[in-house]
Parts: C-alpha cells; sequence; structure tokens
C-alpha cells in the first residue's frame, strides 16, 4: 500500500435522516498500518458514518473508495467482500448459535463448512492468543469473549479494514487493554483500523491519527500528543470542566443500611449474591462494575421492582424490601433507572405530564379526582427552568427532547419531591458533555443536602469523579468497598472478581471521613 | 464470598459465566402427579367398576398373534393406583432432595395412567388396541404437517397463526383439483400449492407491511373458513362431481405391515404418510445440519446479525414461509384424499390451532413438535374409540379430552419452551 492511495477514503459523505442531517460532507482517509481514531460526543454522527461504510445504510452524496476504486455498497454482503470488518458496539452474534456458528453464518461455501469454519476460530486464535472453544455457546460466554468471537468473525473474512465502533464499553480496564494490545498487533500486521469513542484516555493511548466530529461535520484533526482537555474542547466547541467539582462529604445520621441482600432470577441464580453496604445522608457510594454484574437487580431491589430477593433494606428504620413500589416512592426513594426510554419516562406524553407521573394520587397535582392542570403546569414550567431543560413548550412530548434533556425530565421529577434516598442508575449514559456536567451537578447538590445518593456507573472515570466510596461488584457479589482515590489499577482488578493484595477499604464512618 | 472464589478470573481463560445457585424447588410435578393419583383412586377404585376390560392386542396377518389381554378392572384399578401412588411419593422425594429424575416419571405415569383409565372406561367390553394405535397415526398426520408449517415459519421468524387456514385451504383445493383432473397427485401438489398461496399472503403482510402477523393469521383463518365455506355451498353442493376425488391408494410394505401391534398403524398408509416419516427427519436434519437451516435459524434469532453479515433478511423469510405453507398443505391434501375422501365445512375443525400446540409443545423442534402432535391425536383417537365401545362417560365430555390434555400439556410446559428471539418481529431496515 503507497501512501499516495489510502487504504480506505471517504469523500464527502452525507447522510441524512428527514430534516436531520447525521453525516455532512465528511472526509476520511484511513491508510494501512495506521490506527485512526474517530472522536466525538455521542450523537456527533460516528456510527451513522460507519454504518454507511459498512453497506447498512446508503450515503445520499460522497463515495467510498477502497485501494483506489470506488466503491458502491448495495448491503454489508458487498462491503465485506471488498474487504471491510466490523467489530459491532452491539455485538451482531446469534445467542443461541455456538461460536463457529456465528464465524459460518453467511459464509458457508467459503468457510467449507462447520468443521472449516471450527478451524478457523482455532487458527485466529492461536495467532492472538485467545483461548476460544469453537463448540462454546454465545449466550454462555462473558462480554469480553463475545467480543474477541466478534473480532475473529471479521477477521474470518480476510477484513483489510476492520472498524471497531465503542469496543471498550463493555469491558474492564483490564480487558480494555487487552483489546488494545489485539489491535495493536492487528495494525502491525498491516491491516487498517478505525476505532471509533468518546473516550479520551483511550484515544491518547492508542491512535495514530485521530479525526474528531461534532454535529455531523469533521472540525479536524488532532495530534495523539494532544492533552485530554484540548481533545475534549475539540469534541465539544468550547472549554470542558473534566473533573468535577465538589467539598469533602459531610455526613448527616438519616441513612440507608442494606444486609445480606440476595436477589435470585427466574432460574434461581443468585444475580444479587448476600450484598450489605451503608449509606450515610451526604455521601455519594458509587456501585462500579462491569454491567451485567447485579447492579440493575440490586436498585431494583430497592425500589421494590425484584419479588424474589430476601435480606433487609433498611432506610431510616423503616424496612423497605416487601414493600410495594408505591410505598417505597412514599418513603422518599428517588430513582432515575437505567433505560430513561423505556422505564423512566412516557414517551408519547408531554414534559408536564412526565414531571407528575409518580404523583398522580392527591396533592398537589390532584384534586377530586381531577388533574390540577393549573398546579401541574406551574411545577412544570418552574422546573423547566430550574433544570435548562431545552424544550418548546411544557406540552412538548418527551420522546421528541435530546437524550440530555429527557435526562433533565427524570431528574427534575426525580428530585423535585422531598427525598430520604437517591437512586441513579446509569445516569449519563448516551449523554452529551454538557448534560453529563448537569446531571454530576445536581447528583452532589443532592448528596450536599444531606441525602444518601447511591449512583450506579460501568464508566469508571464517573465513578472516580463522583464517589465517596466506591463499592465493585461482580457476578452478584461485592468485592469490595474502597475508598474514592483507589487507582484504577486496582479497581479493574476488581471489577474483574479479584482482591488485590493489601487493599485499603473504606467502612461507612472512617472512608467518608477520610 | 465471591471475591476469596475467583483468583484469576479475567486474562485469556475461556470461563462460562456461571453464577451462584439457590436451591430453587418446584413443587408444581408432584402436585400434579398427586392430583392425577387422586383422581385415578375416585375412578377406579372409588367408583371402581367390576367386570374385565379385554385389551385386543392382535389383528388379522400379523407374523404371531398377541393373545388378548384381559385385565379385571377392580384389581388393575388399585394396582395401577398404588403405582402411581409411589411414583407421586418418587416425585416428591426427587424434589426434596434436588435431585433430577429426567423424562421417564411422566411418560411412565401417563401410560400407567392411560392404561388404568382405559381398563376401567373398558370394563365388560372389548377395546381394539392396535385400532387404536391406528387411529392416533391417522389423526395426528395432518397435524404434524402442521405442526412442521408452523416449526419453518416461526424459526425463520413469522408467527403463524395461519396454519388452519393453510390445511383448509389445501384440503379443498386438493379435493376440487383431484375431482376435476381425476388425478390425486395432481390434487396433492394443488393443496400445497394453496396453502403457499395463504402463506404468501401471511408473508407479504407480515414482512412487507410490517402487520402484526397473529392479526394477519387469524384474519386468514377466518378468510378461508368464509371462502371455503362459500365454495362449497355454491359450488360443490350442485356439482357432487367436483366434490368426490379418488382416494390415495394404501400402499402396505411387504413384511413391515406384519409387525404386531405397529405394523398396520404405520406401514399400511398412503404415499402422503410416508411422505411424513422422510419430511420429520429431513427437516430436523435440515434445520440443525444444512446451510439453509443455519440461516433460517438466524434470521428467526437475530436478523440484524444476519443482515449484517450479508443474508437478505426479508427475501428469506418470505420464501421460507411459503416452504412451510407447501409443508402444510400436504397435511390439508390428507382431509380429502385420504382420510375422509370428500370436503366438508370448516372440516379441519380447529386442528390448526391444536397444531400449533404442538409448535409451543415441542419447543419449535421438529421431532419434538411431532411427539407433541402424536399425543394430541391419541387423546382423539381415545375419545373416538371409547365412544364406540360405549363408554361410561358421556360422549360430549369425552370430546374435550384432547383439548384438555393440549392445555394441561402447554400449561405445564410453557415456561420451559423458548420461542425463536425475532419471532413475531418484523424486519425494518432503515
Amino acid at each position: 500500500m503507497t501512501l499516495e492511495h489510502p487504504t480506505l477514503a471517504l469523500r464527502g459523505i452525507t447522510k441524512r435522516f428527514g430534516a436531520l442531517t447525521a453525516n455532512d460532507h465528511i472526509d476520511l482517509e484511513v491508510r494501512a498500518g495506521e490506527i485512526h481514531c474517530l472522536l466525538g460526543e455521542n450523537g456527533a454522527g460516528k456510527s451513522t458514518l460507519m454504518n454507511v461504510l459498512y453497506g447498512l445504510y446508503q450515503a445520499d452524496e460522497g463515495e467510498i473508495v477502497l485501494d483506489g476504486e470506488v466503491q458502491r455498497f448495495a448491503g454489508p454482503g458487498d462491503a465485506m467482500r471488498a474487504g471491510i470488518g466490523m467489530v459491532h458496539q452491539h455485538f451482531m452474534l446469534i445467542p443461541v448459535f455456538t461460536v463457529a456458528e456465528n464465524v459460518l453464518l453467511g459464509h458457508e461455501r467459503a468457510l467449507g463448512g462447520l468443521g472449516g469454519a471450527r478451524e478457523k476460530v482455532r487458527e485466529i486464535s492461536q495467532r492472538f492468543g485467545f483461548h476460544i472453544d469453537p463448540d462454546a455457546r454465545i449466550e454462555d460466554l462473558p462480554v469480553g469473549v463475545q467480543q474477541r468471537v466478534e473480532i475473529i468473525k471479521a477477521l474470518s473474512q480476510d477484513a483489510k479494514v476492520l472498524v471497531f465502533d465503542e469496543p471498550t464499553a463493555v469491558l474492564t480496564p483490564q480487558e480494555t487493554d487487552e483489546l488494545m494490545a489485539i489491535m495493536q498487533q492487528l495494525r502491525d500486521e498491516g491491516t487498517a483500523i478505525v476505532f471509533i469513542t468518546h473516550k479520551l484516555r483511550e484515544v491518547r493511548a492508542i491512535a495514530d491519527r485521530i479525526t474528531v466530529i461534532r454535529l455531523g461535520k469533521v472540525v479536524g484533526e488532532a495530534s495523539p500528543d494532544s492533552s485530554s482537555t484540548e481533545l475534549a474542547s475539540m469534541m465539544v466547541g468550547r472549554p470542558v470542566e473534566l473533573t468535577v467539582q465538589k467539598q469533602p462529604p459531610v455526613l448527616t445520621d438519616n441513612r440507608l443500611q442494606v444486609s445480606n441482600l440476595t436477589v435470585l432470577d427466574a432460574i434461581g441464580q443468585k444475580v444479587v449474591n448476600d450484598v450489605s453496604f451503608t449509606v450515610q445522608g451526604g455521601e455519594v457510594l458509587c456501585i462500579a462494575g462491569v454491567q451485567g454484574n447485579g447492579q440493575t437487580e440490586l436498585t431494583e431491589a430497592i425500589l421494590g421492582l425484584q419479588h424474589r430477593a430476601t435480606g433487609s433494606i433498611d432506610l431510616n428504620g423503616n424496612e423497605l424490601l416487601g414493600d410495594s413500589v408505591r410505598e417505597v416512592l412514599d418513603a422518599g426513594v428517588g430513582f432515575v433507572p437505567e433505560d430513561r426510554k423505556v422505564d423512566g419516562l412516557v414517551g408519547e406524553y408531554s414534559i408536564a405530564e412526565n414531571l407528575m407521573l409518580d404523583r398522580y394520587r392527591g396533592e398537589p397535582f390532584v384534586r377530586g379526582g381531577t388533574i390540577d392542570r393549573a398546579a401541574r403546569d406551574d411545577f412544570a414550567r418552574e422546573k423547566l427552568s430550574a433544570f435548562d431543560i431545552r424544550a418548546q413548550s411544557i406540552e412538548t412530548p418527551v420522546g421528541t427532547l435530546s437524550g440530555g434533556n429527557q435526562q433533565k425530565v427524570v431528574l427534575a421529577r426525580e428530585l423535585g419531591r422531598p427525598l430520604a434516598l437517591f437512586v441513579a442508575s446509569q445516569p449519563t449514559r448516551g449523554l452529551d458533555v454538557g448534560s453529563i456536567e448537569f446531571v454530576h451537578s445536581q447528583i452532589i447538590a443532592t448528596r450536599d443536602a444531606g441525602i444518601p445518593v447511591i449512583v450506579v456507573s460501568t464508566e469508571l472515570d464517573e465513578v472516580v469523579g463522583l464517589a465517596d466510596r466506591i463499592a465493585v461488584m461482580y457476578r452478584g457479589g461485592i468485592v469490595g468497598i474502597v475508598p474514592a482515590d483507589t487507582s484504577r489499577d486496582t479497581l479493574g482488578l476488581m471489577m474483574a472478581g479479584e482482591r488485590p493484595a493489601g487493599l485499603r477499604t473504606a467502612d461507612p464512618v472512617k472512608g467518608a471521613a477520610a | 464470598m465471591t471475591a476469596q472464589q475467583t483468583t484469576s478470573a479475567h486474562g485469556t481463560t475461556v470461563e462460562t459465566v456461571e453464577l451462584e445457585r439457590a436451591v430453587v424447588k418446584h413443587w408444581k410435578a408432584p402436585i400434579s402427579y398427586a392430583v392425577l393419583t387422586l383422581v385415578a383412586l375416585v375412578l377406579l377404585v372409588v367408583l371402581g367398576r367390576d367386570g374385565s376390560a379385554t385389551l385386543r392386542l392382535a389383528s388379522g396377518g400379523d407374523f404371531f398373534a398377541i393373545p388378548d389381554a384381559v385385565l379385571p378392572a377392580r384389581a388393575t384399578g388399585v394396582v395401577v393406583v398404588v403405582l402411581l401412588a409411589a411414583l407421586t411419593a418418587l416425585s416428591f422425594w426427587a424434589v426434596a432432595t434436588v435431585r433430577r429424575l429426567g423424562a421417564w416419571l411422566p411418560i411412565v405415569f401417563g401410560v400407567l395412567f392411560v392404561v388404568g383409565f382405559l381398563t376401567w372406561a373398558g370394563a365388560g367390553s372389548m377395546i381394539p388396541i392396535a385400532g387404536l394405535l391406528f387411529a392416533t397415526v391417522g389423526l395426528s398426520v395432518p397435524l404434524i404437517f402442521g405442526a412442521m408449517g408452523g416449526v419453518l415459519s416461526e424459526r425463520a421468524g413469522v408467527v403463524n397463526i395461519a396454519i388452519e387456514a393453510q390445511l383448509l385451504g389445501g384440503a379443498f383445493t386438493g379435493a376440487v383439483v383431484a375431482s376435476a383432473t381425476g388425478s390425486t397427485i395432481v390434487g396433492v401438489v394443488a393443496a400445497m400449492l394453496a396453502s403457499v398461496l395463504v402463506s404468501m399472503v401471511l408473508a407479504v403482510f407480515a414482512i412487507r407491511y410490517f402487520v402484526e402477523q397473529v392479526i394477519v393469521g387469524v384474519v386468514l383463518n377466518v378468510l378461508v373458513a368464509g371462502l371455503t365455506n362459500f365454495l362449497y355451498s355454491s359450488l360443490l353442493t350442485d356439482n357432487p362431481a367436483l366434490n368426490s376425488p379418488a382416494r390415495l391408494p394404501k400402499l402396505p410394505i411387504p413384511v413391515l405391515e406384519s409387525i404386531p401391534l405397529l405394523g398396520p398403524a404405520l406401514f399400511k398408509q398412503s404415499i402422503i404418510v410416508y411422505a411424513m416419516y422422510i419430511i420429520v427427519p429431513l427437516i430436523a436434519w435440515g434445520l440443525f445440519k444444512t446451510t439453509w437451516g443455519l440461516r433460517l435459524r438466524a434470521i428467526g434469532e437475530h436478523p440484524l446479525a444476519a443482515d449484517t453479515v450479508g443474508i437478505k433478511v426479508n427475501r428469506l423469510r418470505f420464501w421460507n414461509v411459503a416452504l412451510a405453507g407447501a409443508v402444510a398443505g400436504l397435511g390439508g391434501a390428507y382431509f380429502t384424499l385420504d382420510s375422509n375422501g370428500s370436503f366438508t365445512r370448516e372440516m379441519t375443525a380447529g386442528l390448526g390451532y391444536i397444531a400449533l400446540a404442538a409448535v409451543i409443545f415441542g419447543q419449535w423442534h421438529p421431532v419434538k413438535a411431532t411427539a407433541a402432535a402424536l399425543l394430541f391425536g391419541f387423546a382423539s383417537a381415545l375419545q373416538q374409540t371409547l365412544g364406540a365401545i360405549g363408554s361410561p362417560v358421556p360422549s360430549e365430555f369425552m370430546l374435550m379430552l384432547p383439548y384438555v390434555i393440549t392445555l394441561l400439556a402447554v400449561a405445564g410446559f410453557i415456561g420451559q419452551s423458548r420461542a425463536p428471539a425475532a419471532s413475531g418481529k418484523p424486519y425494518v431496515k432503515q
């Protein structure tokens, strides 16, 4: 590959969805043997661009040039044949199939049947030092291993260009390091790699070149030596405060005491396994861990959504376990669910209606069985300005708002009544940097008002930034509760279930005072 | 705690994700057994009948004649109830000590219960067991073909409520075309084509226009019932010649037909039944061992993943739903060209829905679905046989039997079967 002919060139790619221009004349060049990072916020248009490249979307304008030849991709099959492979953010694996069957699918003849696919899996595994059983079923494998199957799938088609779409979102820090080593090995073998991410740390660690896109447009190239602050301000378009501003915690005596909490799923697995912890008023306990290690079930159990739970959840002397969701809410628990669109909001309802969703009984919004629209609308207007919700009016359907504004509606509702406990699950997932700053400041304000706060997050940066203490969950259990200044390496090991020697733990009072 | 157990979990070792399990005891099975044992006790002992039931196990032409089994009703009842009670106790013990017993227990329990019931109902008369088995196979054939159509369609991601319409359309077309052309084979082909047509309507609405598949299926069932009723009364009643097809000849297979008990039931059948013996294993092999099956299952589980490897999801769905129709059409042809000999109004009588139940009960697996269909066929055959010998149970009550068994079977096992993940969900491309 000569440098005059980059392996892959995207020229003037434009993709519109109705009135929205997701990609606006984007140019991108990727050469063989380099890792090209595509950096941008959530919603900047990175995934759209890659779906155009992969043939899943058809571009409205522009062309894709591979090794000097203009390509026409009618579907992913064409892109694959041209040598473009993709490791998808949401794995494109069939859970009930084996590894070999997933690799075989779509290429049955080329691979020579299941036997050939098994052989291919073994061969590629050996090349990269994976230990993957070709006959293991995908749904039985941890996500980190599933991702390797995705990589094997792409490599089995001899991909010249390999796209990694937000590949680290589901990985522990150690798994992320391993993935980066794999990417470097691929690069050194001459593969052109496109690495899509919004995580600055990863970009700086691995990129040979960086292209930053914002609101569907390329804003420029950045040097891999740029500082995180420089990259962040390029990505967001203004100077950004990357650290969360907060004072040392001032503890109060109201608190949550969870003891020996165990939650079973439908087939009797302990998705939460004998968990005990305490949160005091005025502190943030962050629950860290890779997605799917029981965090969701733990927060749902606190809210009364898990019926097969045993143990005790004591909030200021009031036992919550066994109470209905209504009773838990009445006890003063505010809850930001993991998936705001599914569990947090009714998309077709207006902002005003969503803001009173959990207060449909009695004062202040309901009088004599009918909704007091004046009271509701006053409340909504007040929250609209207090939480800086960008919408045309309080009548706007919530489903039409951006992710950041939707999350502000959820926060405004949950923080809009007197609270005894605040639980936020993945509060900034999928939000832009501006909204993340706002959500973080609201969480800290809640803590400073003397309310116990639990934040569940899979983003280590967020955990470290917000927490007064950190509980790490792994396979349903708490590996340990440690001070907020614990090193990322230690946290990473704990997220994989290990307890490093000499681990400092943070018991409720000491840790919080430190 | 978890932390101490796991020392070196991350890294390159492959491990399957297994959480610690709590002991959850499911008392559903033993309680069901206890209830059934109680029913048996009341029926066979408390309300026991005197006299003996003669179970005729032989039929003419066997290699050797198995002698009739003469069972005294009351004594047999006592023995059966004792055995059932023992099995129930075993089941309770297994749950209490968290042991797995395997599939033999429900089967043995069921066989014993049926034997007890037969001797009770047949006290003082003779029950032709060989005939009962023959009827079982006969009544199961359309169910099995229907179930295969359901398995294929749902595995490809399209819910097939329209099995009833496919059977009925096939039955009608098969009768008319075979009568008009004088060729039963042409009739069979026409039945398959008619059924494919019904499937294609389902496929177009479900795949192209994203209409809710259950609704399309139900509407098709009503539509085909209405259409065939109309054509039957306006066309066939005035032209009986159009509704008198030649029947497919029975083709006994030498030697095999003389196997005692099973020979006549299995090997003295028409070409359609023999085709079934080939089609069911063929579908099972094809689904799990061929490229076609791999792709078919992929589009029913995760169509987007299939799309990303270059599979044309909707096109493949369309043709597999059409294929499902062709298979179900054979079941339709069986009604008019084999078992009955002419078309009558709504002659499928809801069997399409029972076939659907067999699909679910059979966990979307061709062989298991066939076994489920045979169970439902047996229940219907039992009802017919007992009606013929004059059982003490009112025949109207006995008519419920197949459906009660279907209901119990589906309700009891439905939690354990998992549908193809994308079944019923249209695949919409941006």
